[in-house]
C-alpha cells in the first residue's frame, strides 16, 4: 500500500465521521469494485440522463429570467424587428433571454437541444432493451418505469415547447385545446378548468409553468431514481461472449475505470450540448412573432417526438357521430390523438408481461438476446417502429409534398392504406431476415467462415478455404438457446377429470408455437466437433500461405500441429517440409 | 468485496498485464502498457485536454466580460450569427467536453483494460427471510386486531377513500365563472358578431367597402369592435371565435351557401377557425375556391358552402352572412348560425 497523501487522510477522516452516522461505508466496501459490463449500446441510457441533467442545470437558469405571465405587455428590447409590438410578458421575456441576457440564447439553446436529445435518447435506449430482450424477468419493473418516463418526457417537452408563447408554440396549444375538447363528456368542461375558460384565457401560461418545472421533471427525477437503484440492485444485463454466463458479470469496476468512463461521458454529452446549443440554432421564436389565435404560419411544424400524434390527426378520416342531434363524438379527433397513442403506449408497458406469459418463461434472464434469435419480437419492434414511422412521415406530409413535388391528398390516401399493410409486411420480413441470419450462424458454426481464399489442391480439385470462427463469435452464436413451444393442452387429464382452463391454455400453446415457429435448432457438440475436424483439416492444406509471425495470435486449434512450439514458423520452412512430404 | 478478482487492486502491476479472466482469449497489450515512453506520452496528453479545458473556461469568461450581446460575425459555414452566443457556446461546449475526452483517454490509456468478473445473487430473498416476514406479518395483524375489529376496517378504509374529494375538489375554481355566466357550451358558441356590426381589417382595423375587394381577393377580417373587448376582458379568447376570412368570387362561381343571400355580391365571409382542432386558415386557392389549413391540410370549399372536401375536419366552415350598412361599410347580419371552431361534445 502507498503512502496516503495529506487530502486522502483528510478525506479519510470525512468517510469515517459520515460513516459513523450513516453506516456508508458498508456501501463504499460493496459497491467501489462493482463490475459493470461494457457494450456502446449501454451509452443510450446514459445519453438520457446526463441530457436530463444538463436539462434541469439550464432550466433552473432559465426560470431566473422566464416570466410566466400572459399580460400584454409592449416589447423594448434589442431585437429591432419587434420593437414597440404587443405581446405577452412570457414571449417579452423569452426574447430576454434570447437577446438580453448574455448567454442567454446559449442556455436556452442547450435546454431545447438537450430536451430533444433526452427523448431521442430515451427511444432508442428503449430499442435496445426491447430488441435484446433486456425488459425480461427480473427487470419487468424497469421496462415499466421506461415507459412511463418517455411518456413523462413527451409531456415535459411538450409543457416546455409551449411556454415562450410564441406563434408556432401557440398553435400547439390551439390544437391541444381542440384535442382536449373533443373528449366525449367531460372535454368541454375540462379545457375550460384547463384554460380558466376559453381559449387562450389569462392563465395557461402560468399553469403549465408550473407543470413543466415543478411536477413533471419531479416524477422524473423520482423516476430516474429508480430506475437506477434497480439497475444497481439486479446488476446490468450483458451481451454474450466467452467467459459470460446468466451468473456473472464481466467488464469493468467502477472505481476506477467506470468513474472515469462514466463521469468523463457526461462531460462528454454536457459538452457536445453547449457545443450544438452554442452553433446551431433550434426554435428560433423570435421569427415567428408573439402568439395571435388567428395568425398561422404555413409548414408549421412541431418538435420531433409529437410529429407522430400530427401525423394520426392528418391522416385520419374525417369520421364524426352525432348521437341523437344531441352529442358529438369526433372520431376524427378521439381516434389518432387518444386511443392510437393510447394503445401504442399500452401496449409497450405491457409486453414484457404478454411475452412471458405467450412463451411461458419464468427464468431470470441476465444475458441478452441477440435480435435474430428471438425473430418474432424482433418483428414485432421492428413493426410497431414502422406504424410509429409512418404516423411521423404523415406529420411531415406538407413537407414532403413540396419537396417532392407530390399532393397532400395522395400522400395521405397512401399513408391511410400503408399504415395498416406496410407493418405486418415489415414484420414478416424481419422475421425470414432473422431467421436466415441464424441459418448462417449454423453455418459459421459448422462449416467456419468463407475466408474467399481459393485453393487448388494437389490433385487439381479447387475448394474455398473456410476459416474456423474465432473464440468470441463462437461463444455468441453459442449463447442462443433454443426453445420448443408449449404442448397443447390435454382436455381431460390422466385420471379423466376435466380441464378448466383448457381454452385460455389453447390461445396459450397457440401464441407460443407461433411465437418460436421455426426454430433453426443451434447444432449440437457432436455436430460442431465433427465440423471442428473438418475445418481444421481445410485450413491445414492451406498452411503455408500464412504469415506466422503472429502465430501466438491464434488459438492452437486453428491451423492444427502446425503451432506447436519446434514447428516450422515461416513460410520458407513450411512450404520446404510441405515439398519433403 | 469478496467475489471481486483481487487484480484491480494493483493498477498496471506487471504481473496482472496481459491476463484475461476468461480462458482461452488472449488480451492484446497496449502501448502504455508495455513502454514507459508511451505511458508519459498518454500522461501528457490527458494533462493537456485538462489544461486546455481550464484555459476555454477562462476564455468564456472573458468573452462573458467583453463581447457585445449585439454584436453579429460572419463564420463560414454558420452564417451570420450572433458573436456572443458563438464564442460563449465554442468555449463552454469546449472546456467541459475536454474533461470528458481527458477522462476518457486515462481510462482507455492508463487505467487497466483488463476485465474482471463477478457472481451474481440470486435476487429473491432465502425462503428464511419470508417466513419471517410473513411471521411479522401475522403478529402485526393479530396484535392490531385489523381483522377482528370490522368496524374500525370499515371505517378506515371508508376514511381514506372519502378524504381525496377534499383534494380534488378545489380544483373546480381553476375556472371561476362570472355570476351568472353560460355554460362552457353556450359561451363556445356565440362570438361577437351580431347584426350591423362593422366587418374591419386585421390588423389595419379599416372599415370594407365592397368595391375595395378585386375578384379573387382574401382579407383577414375582425368585429370592429374587438379590440375594445380585448382591452376589457385583457386576453384574446374574443379574436379565436370572431376571427374571420373575406373572399370575393364571381358570384356565378357560389354553388351553394349555408343561407340564402349570406354573400354581398360575391363576397362571401367563414369563419377563420378550422372545424378540426382550432388552427386559423389562410391558405386560399383562388382558380377553386379551396381554403386549406396549414396544420392538418383540412380542405374546405367555399364555393361550396364552406363544405369538407378533403381531411380529417369532419364539420363544414361556418359562413357569416352580411350586407352593408347605411355608409356602404360591410357589416355582418347576425352572428354565426353554429359554433365555430372544433367540435364538443355538447354540440351535437
Amino acid at each position: 500500500m502507498s503512502e496516503a497523501s495529506t487530502i486522502e487522510k483528510a478525506g479519510g477522516g470525512v468517510a469515517t465521521y459520515v460513516d459513523q452516522r450513516t453506516g456508508s461505508n458498508k456501501f463504499l466496501a460493496r459497491n467501489l469494485g462493482k463490475v459493470f459490463p461494457d457494450h456502446w449500446s449501454f451509452m443510450l441510457g446514459e445519453i438520457a440522463l446526463y441530457s436530463f441533467i444538463v436539462v434541469l442545470i439550464t432550466g433552473t437558469f432559465l426560470t431566473f429570467f422566464y416570466k410566466p405571465s400572459m399580460i400584454e405587455v409592449v416589447y423594448d428590447g434589442s431585437y429591432v424587428p419587434l420593437k414597440g409590438i404587443l405581446m405577452s410578458e412570457a414571449y417579452a421575456s423569452s426574447l430576454d433571454i434570447s437577446f438580453d441576457v448574455r448567454g442567454g440564447l446559449l442556455i436556452r439553446q442547450m435546454h431545447h437541444w438537450a430536451a430533444l436529445i433526452f427523448i431521442a435518447a430515451m427511444a432508442v435506449h428503449m430499442f435496445r432493451v426491447f430488441f435484446t430482450g433486456a425488459f425480461r424477468k427480473p427487470r419487468e419493473f424497469n421496462w415499466l418505469i421506461g415507459v412511463v418516463l418517455v411518456t413523462l418526457g413527451l409531456v415535459a417537452g411538450f409543457s416546455g415547447y409551449s411556454l415562450p408563447d410564441d406563434l408556432l408554440s401557440g398553435t400547439g396549444l390551439q390544437i391541444t385545446r381542440g384535442i382536449a375538447q373533443a373528449i366525449p363528456v367531460i372535454g368541454t368542461w375540462a379545457t375550460f378548468l384547463l384554460f380558466d375558460g376559453q381559449f387562450p384565457g389569462n392563465d395557461f401560461i402560468s399553469r403549465l409553468y408550473s407543470v413543466h418545472i415543478l411536477l413533471i421533471p419531479g416524477l422524473i427525477l423520482a423516476l430516474v431514481t429508480v430506475h437506477l437503484m434497480l439497475v444497481w440492485t439486479q446488476k446490468h444485463t450483458q451481451f454474450p461472449g466467452p467467459g459470460r454466463t446468466n451468473e456473472n458479470v464481466v467488464g469493468y469496476p467502477l472505481m476506477p475505470v467506470y468513474m472515469a468512463k462514466a463521469g468523463g461521458f457526461f462531460f462528454i454529452v454536457f459538452g457536445i450540448i453547449a457545443l450544438i446549443g452554442g452553433l446551431v440554432t433550434i426554435n428560433p421564436i423570435w421569427i415567428f412573432g408573439p402568439f395571435m389565435p388567428d395568425q398561422v404560419s404555413a409548414g408549421s411544424q412541431p418538435d420531433w417526438y409529437m410529429g407522430f400524434l400530427d401525423g394520426a390527426l392528418r391522416m385520419m378520416p374525417n369520421w364524426e357521430t352525432n348521437l341523437f342531434d344531441w352529442w358529438t363524438i369526433s372520431w376524427n379527433i378521439l381516434i389518432p390523438a387518444v386511443i392510437v397513442p393510447g394503445i401504442l403506449f399500452t401496449g409497450l408497458a405491457l409486453y414484457p408481461f404478454i411475452e412471458a406469459w405467450v412463451t411461458g418463461d419464468k427464468k431470470e434472464h441476465h444475458l441478452l438476446d441477440r435480435p435474430r434469435n428471438n425473430p418474432t419480437r424482433t418483428g414485432f419492434g421492428v413493426m410497431a417502429i414502422t406504424f410509429y414511422g409512418l404516423l411521423w412521415i404523415g406529420g411531415g406530409n406538407d413537407i414532403i409534398a413540396t419537396s417532392f413535388d407530390l399532393t397532400i391528398n395522395s400522400i395521405t390516401w397512401f399513408l391511410r392504406i400503408a399504415i395498416f399493410i406496410i407493418p405486418p409486411i415489415m414484420f414478416v420480413v424481419t422475421r425470414r431476415i432473422c431467421l436466415g441470419l441464424q441459418r448462417r450462424d449454423r453455418d459459421k458454426l459448422l462449416h467456419g467462415y468463407e475466408s474467399g481464399r481459393v485453393l487448388r489442391l494437389p490433385h487439381g480439385e479447387f475448394i474455398e478455404v473456410h476459416e474456423p470462427i474465432s473464440i468470441k463469435e463462437k461463444a455468441v452464436i453459442m449463447s442462443k438457446t433454443d426453445i420448443t413451444p408449449l404442448p397443447a393442452p390435454e382436455r381431460r387429464d390422466a385420471a379423466g377429470v376435466r380441464n378448466k382452463r383448457f381454452h385460455l391454455q389453447n390461445v396459450q400453446h397457440k401464441l407460443s408455437a407461433f411465437f418460436y415457429a421455426e426454430n433453426i435448432a443451434k447444432p449440437s457438440a457432436a455436430e460442431i466437433e465433427a465440423a471442428e475436424h473438418h475445418v481444421a483439416h481445410e485450413a491445414a492444406l492451406e498452411a503455408p500461405l500464412h504469415n506466422y509471425e503472429d502465430a501466438d495470435q491464434i488459438s492452437a486449434f486453428h491451423g492444427g500441429v502446425l503451432h506447436h512450439p519446434g514447428m516450422p514458423q515461416t513460410n520458407a520452412e513450411q512450404l520446404a517440409e510441405r515439398t519433403q512430404a | 468485496m469478496s467475489d471481486l478478482t483481487p487484480h484491480d487492486a494493483h493498477v498496471n502491476a506487471p504481473e496482472r498485464l496481459g491476463y484475461s479472466p476468461v480462458a482461452d482469449v488472449p488480451h492484446a497489450l497496449r502501448m502504455a502498457d508495455t513502454d514507459p515512453r508511451a505511458a508519459r506520452r498518454a500522461e501528457r496528453q490527458v494533462a493537456a485536454m485538462f489544461m486546455l479545458s481550464m484555459l476555454l473556461t477562462v476564455a468564456f469568461v472573458i468573452a462573458y466580460m467583453t463581447i457585445d450581446k449585439t454584436s453579429i460575425i460572419y463564420i463560414p459555414v454558420f452564417g451570420d450569427v450572433g458573436t456572443s452566443t458563438f464564442v460563449l457556446g465554442l468555449t463552454l461546449g469546449a472546456a467541459i467536453f475536454l474533461i470528458g475526452a481527458g477522462a476518457i483517454q486515462w481510462a482507455k490509456k492508463l487505467m487497466p483494460d483488463v476485465e474482471v468478473v463477478q457472481d451474481r445473487h440470486e435476487l429473491a430473498s432465502p425462503a428464511s427471510a419470508d417466513q419471517e416476514a410473513l411471521a411479522n406479518y401475522d403478529r402485526g395483524k393479530a396484535e392490531s386486531g385489523f381483522a377482528r375489529f370490522k368496524l374500525i376496517r370499515r371505517t378506515l378504509i371508508g376514511a381514506l377513500a372519502l378524504f381525496p374529494i377534499a383534494l380534488l375538489i378545489p380544483l373546480r375554481d381553476l375556472w371561476t365563472a362570472p355570476a351568472g355566466s353560460p355554460s362552457p357550451a353556450d359561451l363556445l358558441s356565440v362570438t361577437l358578431w351580431h347584426d350591423g356590426l362593422r366587418i374591419v381589417t386585421d390588423p389595419s382595423l379599416t372599415p370594407i367597402k365592397p368595391e375595395d375587394l378585386p375578384i379573387g381577393g382574401l382579407v383577414s377580417a375582425i368585429p370592429e369592435d374587438l379590440e375594445e373587448v380585448q382591452e376589457i376582458e385583457g386576453n384574446m379568447n374574443a379574436r379565436t371565435k370572431a376571427a374571420i376570412i373575406l373572399v370575393r368570387m364571381d358570384p356565378a362561381d357560389i354553388r351553394a351557401q349555408q343561407g340564402d343571400g349570406w354573400d354581398y355580391q360575391g363576397i362571401v365571409a367563414f369563419s377563420k377557425i378550422c372545424t378540426h382542432v382550432g388552427c386559423p386558415i389562410a391558405l386560399y386557392e383562388q382558380r377553386t375556391h379551396h381554403l386549406l389549413c396549414p396544420c392538418h391540410q383540412s380542405t374546405f370549399d367555399l364555393a361550396d358552402a364552406g363544405n369538407v372536401v378533403f381531411g380529417p375536419a369532419a364539420r363544414r366552415m361556418p359562413q357569416l352572412p352580411i350586407g352593408v350598412d347605411e355608409e356602404g361599410f360591410l357589416v355582418a347580419r347576425s352572428d354565426f348560425a353554429e359554433p365555430v371552431g372544433p367540435s364538443f361534445w355538447e354540440r351535437g
